[in-house]
C-alpha cells in the first residue's frame, strides 16, 4: 500500500517535471529553430562579412555592452541603496518615480533626444540663433552616435537594475547590516562590502536582463547610425537577402549570452545567497544632512528627469502641436488591443516563471537546468528573428495539419495557429518568460532551503509549501515579473508587426509607421498613449515593492 | 465500433464546418500584405471596398517580413496581394516563386512596359526619383552633374547620405552596379564616402534638414521626402525644406534613378479575382491621383497629373533600366559598400 503510494507520489512528481522539461522545450522551439541553421552553409556571406564589418559589428556590440552595464550599474543600484536606506528631501516621491522610465520604449526616447538635441533640432537652433553661429563654429556632443545609443538605452534599463536591487536590499535583513556595523564598518562600507555582495544575485539579474534587451535592440542603434551585431542580422538577412548567414549571426549572438551567463555562474562559483537571520525590523533611514542630502537628491532625480520627465514633455508637447492630424477616434481600439495582449501576456509569463523556476529550484538537475538556460535566451534575441522562429513551426504544423486532413478527409483546414493572436502571445512568451523568470528567480534564490524542510516537517507538501510559504514571501517578485512582462508586451514592436492577423493594430504599431515615414510629431501621441499606458503598472510595481518587505505591515 | 463511431462523428463535424465556412467565405474579400504603411493605403482600399463591396483584409509591415511570412505559410498562405515600396523586394518575392503572373489589359496598357515586370508577375503603382538636393546659398548647381560624379573629391566633407542598410541606397548602388559593374562602383562608393560630411545616420528628411543647418551641402534623398517636408505643418521642416533646391542627375546622360512602389498577386492567392481587381484599381484615375499624393509620389500612369509641388520641379528624364536589375544587383550592391566602408 505505501509501496503504492510512494510509486504514485513519484509519478506525480516525474510527471510534474517531465511536463516542465516538455513545456521548457516548446518555448524553446523558437530559439531552437535559429540554432538549427548553424549546420547550413552562407554562400560565403561569412567569409565576405569576416573580410569587412564583422569585427566592427563585434566590437561595437561590446562597447554598446560595456558602457550600458556600466551605465546602468551606476543609475540603478547607487539610488536604490539612497532611496532605501536614507531619507532626504524628495525621497519617498523617487522611491517609485525611479521606475517611470521603464515605461518609455528605447526608440521612442532615442527619437525624441534627437529631435531636440540634433544639429537640427532647437536647442542647437537656439545656440546658432543666439550666438549668431554657423554649423561648426562651436562644439556640440553628437546624439546620433554609440555614445548617444548607450546613454539612451541605459536611461530606459537602468529600472530593471534599480527594480531588483532594491527589493534585495528590502529583503536583506537589518540584522546582517548592524553586524557589520558593529565590527566597525561605516555606512559606505556596508553598502560595498555586505549590502551589495548580498544583492548581487538581485544586481546581476537585473544586469542581465538589460544586457540582453541591449543586444537585441534594433530601433535605436539602426537610427544612430551605430553599426551592432543587430544591424548586422538585418543588414545580411535583407540587404543580401542570406536568411541562414543572418540566422547563424543570430546563434552566435546567443552563444554569446550563453558564455555571459555561464562565467558569472561559475564565478559565483558555490556561493549561495539566502538571508541567515530572519529577524527583521524596521529599516532605520539614515536623515541626510546638509549638502549631502542634496547630493543625494540630485543623484537620485536625474535619472528619472532624463530618462522620463524631459521626453514626457517633449512627447506631450509634441502631441499638443499635432493634435489637428492624428485620428483619435481609433485610439481606444489601439489601447485596448495593446492592454489585453500584455494582460494575457503578463499573466501567462506569471504562472510559467513561477512554476519553472519552482520546478528548477526542486529538481536542479542537468537537465532542468540546461532547459531554462536555453529557455532564457529569448530575451537576447532580436524581436523579428524570435518571430521567424515562431512563425517556422506553427505554419509547419498548421501545414502538416493541413496536408493530412486534405489526405484523410479531403478537407483543407488551412491555416490553423499561423497569423492569430495565439501566434503572437507564443512570442511574447518566448520572448519575455525570461524577464519574470529571472524575476521570480532572484526572489526565490533568497528564501533559504531550510524554510521548505520545516513546512514539510509539518507535513505540506511541495504544493502546500508554493502556497502557504513562497508565494506570501515571493508576493512582491512575482508582480514586480508580471508589470514588467506588462510593459515589454506593451512597448513590444517586431514581433507583433509581423505574427499579428489581419485589421490588427496596437499603439505601438501606429507609433512606428508615423514615426518610420519620418513624421516624428505625428508619432508623438501614441507614443505617449503607450508611456501614459505603462506608467500605472509601473507605480503598481513601485509601491507594491515598498509594502513586501519582510516584516513589513502594509497597513502601517 | 467505438472508432467506427467517432470516425462518423469526425467527418460529419467537419463536413459541417467546411460548409460553415464556405458559408463565411462567400463574402468577397481580398487580403493584402502591404509593405507601405496603413494611413498610406488604408483610404484608398477603403474606397475600393465602397465602391465594389469586397472586403479588404490588411496587414502592413516591413517587405522583408512579409515575403518571409508568405514563404513559410506556403500553399495556405491567405495573401493575395503583397504590396511593396521598392522593386527589389517585388524581384526577390518573384524569384522565390511568391508571385503569379497575371494577364490583364487593364494593366498592360496603362502601365508603361519599364514599370512593369516582362512576365507580369508585378506592376508599378507608382514612382520616385532618388536626387541629388544642395544648399541653394552655398552651391552652384552649374557644380553639379552626375551620381558619378559625387564621388570627386571637390566635394570632400560636403555630403550627407544615410546608411548603406537602407534600401533606396542598396537601390542606387545597384543601379551603378548595373550600369559600370563592381569594381567601377566600389571606387565610387569609396569616393563617396570619402566626401561625407558625418557618419551616415538618420531619414532622409534628416539630410535635407542637416543640408539646411549648414551641416553639408549636398545631400542625395527621396523626392517624396523634400516634397512632404515642403508640404508639413510644421514651420521648420518647410522652412528647411526651402533652403534646398532640386538637381535632376544623369541629365545629359541616363537619366535620374528611378524606384517605384508596386504589387504581385500572390501565387496561392485564394481570391486571385479580387486580387487583379484591386490592382487594376489601383491603376485607376482617382486612385493614382490619390495614392500618388498621398506620399507625393509620382503616379505610374503619364497621363495622371502629377501634385503642384512635383510639377514645380519640373519634367526630368529617367534612367530607362529595367527595374528588375535593380533587385538582381542588391546583394553585389550591398558587399560594394561594406567594402568601401558606407555604413
Amino acid at each position: 500500500m505505501t509501496g503504492l503510494l510512494a510509486f504514485k507520489t513519484a509519478m506525480i512528481k516525474h510527471g510534474a517535471i517531465i511536463a516542465i522539461i516538455a513545456l521548457c522545450l516548446l518555448l524553446s522551439v523558437p530559439v531552437l529553430t535559429v540554432f538549427s541553421s548553424v549546420g547550413a552553409s552562407s554562400g560565403g556571406v561569412w567569409a565576405h562579412l569576416a573580410d569587412t564589418l564583422l569585427w566592427d559589428y563585434i566590437g561595437q556590440s561590446l562597447m554598446l555592452m560595456t558602457g550600458v552595464g556600466l551605465l546602468v550599474l551606476v543609475l540603478g543600484v547607487a539610488p536604490a541603496w539612497l532611496v532605501t536606506m536614507n531619507s532626504f528631501p524628495g525621497s519617498r516621491l523617487l522611491e517609485w518615480a525611479l521606475v517611470l522610465p521603464l515605461a518609455m520604449p528605447a526608440y521612442i526616447i532615442a527619437y525624441t533626444y534627437t529631435g531636440m538635441l540634433d544639429v537640427t533640432g532647437p536647442v542647437q537652433g537656439f545656440i546658432r540663433d543666439t550666438f549668431d553661429l554657423r554649423f561648426g563654429d562651436y562644439w556640440f556632443p553628437q546624439i546620433r552616435s554609440l555614445g548617444g545609443a548607450i546613454t539612451m538605452l541605459s536611461l530606459v534599463l537602468y529600472p530593471y537594475v534599480y527594480l531588483l536591487s532594491r527589493m534585495a536590499f528590502l529583503e536583506q535583513s537589518v540584522c546582517v547590516l548592524e553586524v557589520s556595523r558593529t565590527l566597525g564598518a561605516g555606512p559606505w562600507r556596508a553598502f560595498s562590502r555586505v549590502a551589495v555582495p548580498l544583492a548581487r544575485p538581485a544586481i546581476i539579474a537585473g544586469l542581465a536582463l538589460v544586457l540582453m534587451e541591449t543586444l537585441a535592440d534594433y530601433g535605436t542603434v539602426q537610427y544612430f547610425g551605430v553599426s551592432t551585431f543587430t544591424t548586422g542580422i538585418f543588414r545580411t538577412w535583407f540587404g543580401m537577402g542570406s536568411s541562414i548567414a543572418a540566422a547563424q549571426l543570430s546563434a552566435v549572438l546567443m552563444l554569446f549570452i550563453l558564455v555571459l551567463v555561464l562565467t558569472e555562474h561559475w564565478s559565483r562559483s558555490r556561493a549561495r545567497y539566502h538571508h541567515t537571520s530572519s529577524k527583521y525590523s524596521r529599516l532605520p533611514q539614515i536623515r541626510l544632512v546638509g549638502v549631502r542630502k542634496w547630493l543625494a537628491l540630485v543623484f537620485c532625480a536625474m535619472p528619472v528627469v532624463l530618462g522620463f520627465l524631459v521626453p514626457f514633455l517633449q512627447l506631450a508637447y509634441w502631441a499638443w502641436d499635432t493634435r489637428h492630424l492624428v485620428d483619435f477616434s481609433a485610439f481606444s481600439e489601439l489601447l485596448f488591443n495593446s492592454l489585453r495582449l500584455a494582460l494575457t501576456a503578463a499573466l501567462i509569463a506569471l504562472v510559467l516563471g513561477m512554476f519553472i523556476s519552482y520546478a528548477k529550484r526542486l529538481q536542479p538537475n542537468l537537465t532542468m537546468r540546461s532547459s531554462v538556460r536555453v529557455l532564457s535566451l529569448g530575451y537576447a534575441i532580436p524581436g523579428t528573428v524570435i518571430a521567424v522562429g515562431v512563425l517556422i513551426p506553427f505554419a509547419w504544423m498548421d501545414n502538416s495539419i493541413d496536408a493530412w486532413m486534405q489526405q484523410r478527409f479531403g478537407v483543407s483546414t488551412g491555416l490553423i495557429f499561423s497569423g492569430t493572436l495565439v501566434a503572437v502571445v507564443f512570442a511574447y512568451i518566448v520572448r519575455f518568460l525570461p524577464v519574470a523568470l529571472n524575476t521570480v528567480d532572484a526572489g526565490l534564490s533568497k528564501i533559504r532551503p531550510s524554510m521548505d524542510d520545516a513546512g514539510r516537517s509539518m507535513g505540506m507538501g511541495s504544493w502546500q509549501i508554493l502556497r502557504r510559504i513562497h508565494i506570501p514571501m515571493l508576493r512582491g517578485s512575482l508582480l514586480t515579473a508580471s508589470l514588467l512582462v506588462f510593459v515589454d508586451v506593451l512597448k513590444e514592436l517586431p514581433a507583433t508587426l509581423i505574427l499579428r492577423p489581419f485589421n490588427f493594430n496596437t499603439l505601438a504599431i501606429r507609433t512606428y509607421e508615423l514615426a518610420n515615414q519620418e513624421r516624428l510629431t505625428e508619432a508623438a501621441a501614441s507614443a505617449l498613449m503607450i508611456v501614459l499606458a505603462g506608467i500605472i503598472p509601473v507605480i503598481i510595481i513601485s509601491l507594491s515593492i515598498s509594502a513586501s518587505r519582510p516584516g513589513h505591515d502594509a497597513r502601517t | 465500433m467505438l472508432f467506427g463511431q467517432f470516425k462518423k462523428v469526425c467527418v460529419s463535424s467537419v463536413a459541417t464546418l467546411s460548409v460553415l465556412a464556405a458559408g463565411m467565405l462567400s463574402a468577397a474579400e481580398v487580403n493584402v500584405y502591404s509593405a507601405r504603411q496603413e494611413n498610406l493605403i488604408k483610404p484608398i482600399l477603403d474606397r475600393f471596398s465602397e465602391q465594389t463591396g469586397i472586403t479588404v483584409n490588411l496587414i502592413t509591415g516591413g517587405a522583408d517580413e512579409l515575403i518571409t511570412r508568405m514563404e513559410l505559410e506556403g500553399a495556405n498562405s491567405p495573401a493575395d496581394l503583397l504590396l511593396t515600396v521598392d522593386v527589389g523586394r517585388l524581384h526577390r518575392a518573384e524569384e522565390m516563386g511568391l508571385l503569379q503572373p497575371i494577364e490583364s489589359d487593364v494593366l498592360t496598357s496603362q502601365i508603361p512596359e519599364q514599370y512593369r515586370d516582362a512576365d507580369n508577375h508585378w506592376f508599378a503603382v507608382s514612382l520616385r526619383s532618388r536626387v541629388i538636393v544642395y544648399d541653394k546659398e552655398r552651391v552652384d548647381p552649374a557644380e553639379l552633374s552626375t551620381y558619378e560624379d559625387l564621388a570627386d573629391p571637390k566635394w570632400a566633407g560636403k555630403i550627407c547620405i544615410r546608411s548603406s542598410s537602407n534600401i533606396y541606397n542598396q537601390s542606387l548602388t545597384a543601379s551603378m552596379v548595373s550600369h559600370h559593374g563592381e569594381e567601377a562602383t566600389e571606387e565610387w562608393a569609396r569616393g563617396l564616402v570619402a566626401n561625407m560630411a558625418r557618419n551616415p545616420q538618420g531619414g532622409d528628411r534628416d539630410q535635407i534638414a542637416a543640408v539646411a543647418v549648414g551641416q553639408c551641402e549636398l545631400a542625395v534623398v527621396n523626392t517624396y521626402y523634400l516634397a512632404g517636408m515642403l508640404n508639413a505643418t510644421s514651420e521648420d521642416q518647410v522652412e528647411q525644406a526651402q533652403a534646398v533646391a532640386v538637381f535632376w542627375p544623369n541629365q545629359d546622360g541616363r537619366g535620374a534613378h528611378i524606384n517605384v512602389s508596386g504589387a504581385g498577386v500572390s501565387e496561392h492567392a485564394p481570391n486571385r479575382e479580387e486580387a487583379i481587381q484591386l490592382l487594376e484599381y489601383m491603376v485607376s484615375d482617382e486612385a493614382q491621383t490619390w495614392y500618388a499624393e498621398a506620399n507625393n509620389e509620382y503616379p505610374v500612369r503619364t497621363d495622371v497629373p502629377v501634385s503642384d509641388t512635383l510639377a514645380s520641379w519640373g519634367e526630368f528624364k529617367a534612367d530607362p533600366l529595367a527595374l528588375d536589375e535593380l533587385g538582381i544587383h542588391n546583394a553585389e550592391a550591398v558587399r560594394v559598400m561594406d567594402r568601401a566602408g558606407w555604413r
